[in-house]
């Protein structure tokens, strides 16, 4: 039965009109979110949905797939107009969304979630084997290494976004939406599901696309439809548009810099050194020095253990060695309180598992980190509403209700909301762990600016970032690490993405070799 | 409350939140109404201050286990607790008899045994589910079963009985009143009003909200952690204790049948009020609500033939289960929006 999607497709085929949203309305309360936004979306094409955090591209995909019910406006599938009263009745009809965050059962195994609610049964039991032969053929299909007998809470985000593609193939997905599917993925791992994207669309799929990464909508999409603020602005096949142009159609206005101007830094003026730090199994004797007013760039693939290395130092991981000296003066971290009173300030880069209180408001978020500044014995809420005052004006955070959940803020808002929080403490070092991820290119410019007014104001940052060029356009020098260890320190002219993956790889630098072991 | 149910649904986005808080208030009211409805004498002075009176116990306990239940832990030993410290209290009291004479001191020593033992028996709680990194419930559920096991043992199977001479020293903690108000309406107040500020004004209690709705984001944040959920037991020890001080003189005895099922009065008390049992999101003012319901009930139900008294825990039962039904209606409508 899974195999039904695996057919061949008559060439005529290839444009045919397959589900349209026409004159797409929808409101949360008094809320309007989207303005009459059309979209067509044809066998064997993949169609991309570009905008903003906000401009509604969410809430568009989820009507299309029967999670949301539109406000006005209906919806035409094969020249026929349906409704999906709910995702499943969306799924019967072939249109599967793969949500930014992942829907797996974390305590079951892949082949129990891919079959999970279908299992495939022989008399009155269930046939393991048959499910078992079934998700190893769809793994391969993706040339994914997983067992199926893996339990989901043990694989990688990346894996379990390939388990989300397979249970969507297993699904005979004919009119199948991605919604940010790349955020979490390696680039080798996107290469692969750009390949499985590929044969999908060749064998008439239609894929609808979403992604704020231009350079991905410029290699895998054929049309690409932008929204801003709600409403439909264009739709236009991309091979006539260039990435600016995207740029700007989606944000409305020309993005002069997108990184700020960097001035040269004293190399003697050091604000944190760190000596041979090693975390057992993650880190190996990991040293360097943070240049006051420098931000440092922190490289690697996944698994290098960058974000192990900075959680050491702050004391939010248990290191087995390793001496810190702020300014120069050696410095006792034992916990991310010490850390806080030494003037180093860590952003997370998951703002929803650990940065931010998604049940709750603004007010208490922000305040949380430097609660004490707030009263030590009743806080004090003019202080704090003050504060928020103050934060919403200085990050430009845009919520239309101060009482609204976190969690319900886009993720350029929670990360504005997160980069205030930290600056409560008003640290002197900044650790920046991933500060623009899931995020769209306006709001990303303007935490890069962000970064450079700290660096301006004399702070020092260490960035640890996946995107290269956000790495090469905001650090001063770049430390590369792999397995563990640090691989070399770049500046100047080795400053540059050939050198970077050279290290990352172990191809080169001082401990290269370490990467085999 | 399906009128409720309407209230809550029918209200725009500005009043929702007045409304859900003001629930268990209105569900408050309707008893009262339909108590009065039932019989006069249910709005009499006399039965008011009963039910008040009788519902502090619970309450006190209730608002320990909201500090507990907001910071999302659990404490299933609370019932045990107040036995064994009423055992303990009782021991210690007649035991001192013989030196101190039956006098205020006594009762004075009595009490300080009372509040070392409930902070000590927090902290034990506290301390072996955050440093032991085992859960709460199952921690509790063991001392439970020790505590219980404990007065068992102290009594011998039977009863403990206070000294009757100290038993009239220390008769007015339960049976006195001040401005027409008894002593245990009034402590009751106090603690939900001591309560009310550490849960909703202080760094402690924004951090007890913090760890429930997402322990690893108070990490992050620099919250000890463990020191905090810690403290929470340690509150719901003393709260424990305050309770036990107050009871011990109503009955001047304490036996293995002491506090029984207490525990789950105060966690249904607590969860009638509001509170997330998943932790989160508490409120002092719905715990106390929560403990008055509760006794409500069981006092119409003692006023009126309509309904046996035996039916008392399904009645209950039954208010419990609706309460947190509406909770997670209106839990969804604001993730749906």
């Amino acid at each position: 039965m899974t195999d039904a999607a695996v057919h061949a497709v008559d060439p005529g085929q290839q444009a045919r009109l397959r589900l349209s949203g026409r004159q797409i309305c929808k409101s949360f309360g008094p809320a309007q979110v989207l303005f009459d936004v059309s979209i067509d979306l044809h066998a064997g094409e993949v169609h991309a949905l570009l905008g903003e955090n906000g401009a509604g591209k969410s809430t568009l995909v989820k009507i299309l797939s029967g999670y949301h019910q539109p406000t006005s406006g209906e919806l035409v599938l094969d020249q026929a107009p349906v409704t999906f009263a709910d995702s499943e009745v969306g799924e019967n009809h072939g249109v599967i969304l793969i949500h930014q965050e992942l829907n797996l059962a974390e305590q079951l195994t892949v082949e129990e979630n891919i079959f999970l609610g279908r299992e495939i049964k022989r008399g009155w039991f269930l046939d393991k084997a048959a499910m078992r032969a079934e998700t190893r053929k769809l793994l391969d299909q993706l040339q994914c290494n997983i067992d199926p007998r893996t339990r989901i809470r043990d694989l990688p985000v990346s894996d379990r976004q390939m388990v989300e593609i397979a249970k969507a193939l297993s699904k005979n997905a004919d009119i199948l939406i991605l919604d940010e599917p790349t955020a979490v993925l390696t680039g080798r791992e996107v290469d692969i599901l750009f390949d499985q994207i590929k044969r999908l669309r060749a064998q008439g799929v239609a894929i609808l696309y979403i992604s704020h990464k231009l350079d991905e909508i410029k290699a895998i999409a054929d049309r690409v439809t932008v929204l801003r603020d709600g409403r439909h602005i264009t739709t236009e096949p991309v091979a006539g548009l260039e990435k600016d142009d995207m740029a700007r159609l989606m944000v409305g206005r020309d993005i002069k810099q997108m990184f700020p101007d960097r001035e040269a830094v004293q190399a003697s003026d050091i604000a944190l050194s760190v000596r041979d730090v090693s975390v057992p199994g993650q880190v190996r004797d990991a040293g360097f020095d943070l240049r006051r007013g420098e931000v440092l760039g922190f490289a690697g693939i996944v698994g290098a253990g960058r974000t192990a290395l900075m959680e050491a130092i702050i004391g939010l991981r248990e290191r087995s060695s390793g001496d810190i000296a702020r300014n120069g003066a050696p410095v006792s971290i034992k916990n991310l309180q010490d850390a806080k009173k030494c003037g180093i300030a860590y952003l997370t880069k998951d703002r929803k598992g650990s940065g931010l209180l998604l049940n709750m408001d603004m007010r208490p978020n922000l305040t949380l980190l430097a609660l004490e500044k707030f009263g030590r014995v009743i806080i004090d809420r003019k202080a704090e509403e003050a504060a928020l005052e103050r934060a919403i004006e200085a990050f430009d955070i845009r919520a239309a209700d101060p009482k609204t959940k976190v969690g319900d803020f886009s993720g350029g808002n929670q990360q504005k909301l997160l980069l205030a929080k930290v600056m409560e403490t008003d640290p002197e070092v900044v650790i920046i762990d991933e500060p623009t991820r899931g995020i769209d290119i306006g709001t990303k410019s303007q935490i890069y600016h962000f970064i450079g007014d700290l660096t301006k104001r004399g702070k020092s940052v260490i960035l640890l970032s996946s995107e290269m060029p956000e790495m090469l356009g905001l650090s001063d020098r770049i430390v590369v690490m792999a397995a563990g260890r640090i691989t070399g320190i770049l500046e100047g002219n080795d400053r540059n993405e050939h050198e970077i993956m050279r290290h990352a790889t172990g191809i080169s630098g001082k401990q290269g070799v370490s990467v085999h072991e | 409350m399906s009128s409720l149910e309407r209230t809550e649904a029918s209200t725009s986005k500005g009043l929702n939140i007045d409304f859900k808080a003001l629930g268990p208030f209105l569900a408050l009211v309707a008893l009262f109404v339909i108590g009065t409805g039932i019989n006069e004498a249910f709005l009499s002075g006399g039965n008011l201050a009963n039910i008040f009176t009788r519902a502090a116990f619970i309450g006190i306990i209730a608002v320990g286990a909201t500090f507990v239940i907001t910071a999302g832990g659990i404490d299933l030993s609370v019932g045990s607790m107040a036995a064994f410290i009423s055992g303990a209290m009782i021991v210690v009291m007649n035991t001192l008899v013989a030196t101190l004479g039956a006098g205020i001191e006594t009762v004075l020593l009595g009490v300080l045994i009372s509040i070392v033992l409930g902070i000590g028996a927090g902290a034990v709680n506290g301390l072996v589910s955050t440093k032991g990194k085992i859960e709460a419930f199952i921690v509790t559920l063991g001392t439970m079963g020790i505590y219980r096991s404990l007065v068992t043992y102290m009594a011998d199977g039977g009863t403990l009985s206070l000294d009757f001479e100290v038993r009239g020293v220390y008769r007015p903690v339960y049976y006195g009143d001040i401005l027409g108000i008894p002593v245990p309406v009034l402590v009751f107040f106090a603690v939900a009003v001591a309560g009310y500020v550490l849960l909703n004004m202080t760094p402690f209690g924004r951090k007890c909200f913090a760890i429930g709705s997402n322990e690893q984001v108070a990490r992050y944040s620099a919250i000890h952690v463990d020191r905090v959920k810690t403290l929470t037991y340690v509150i719901q020890g003393l709260c424990v204790s305050i309770a036990t001080i107050i009871y011990v003189p109503r009955l001047g005895s304490a036996s293995s049948s002491t506090g029984v099922l207490w525990e789950l009065e105060a966690i249904a008390a607590v969860i009638i009020g509001g509170t997330m049992l998943k932790g989160g999101y508490g409120r002092i003012w719905g715990t106390v609500i929560g403990a008055i319901m509760l006794t409500t009930i069981g006092n119409i139900l003692n006023l009126t033939d309509a309904i046996s008294n035996y039916l008392n825990g399904a009645v209950q039962g039954l208010i419990i289960i609706v309460a947190v039904f509406l909770q997670r209606g209106d839990w969804r409508r604001k993730k749906s929006k």
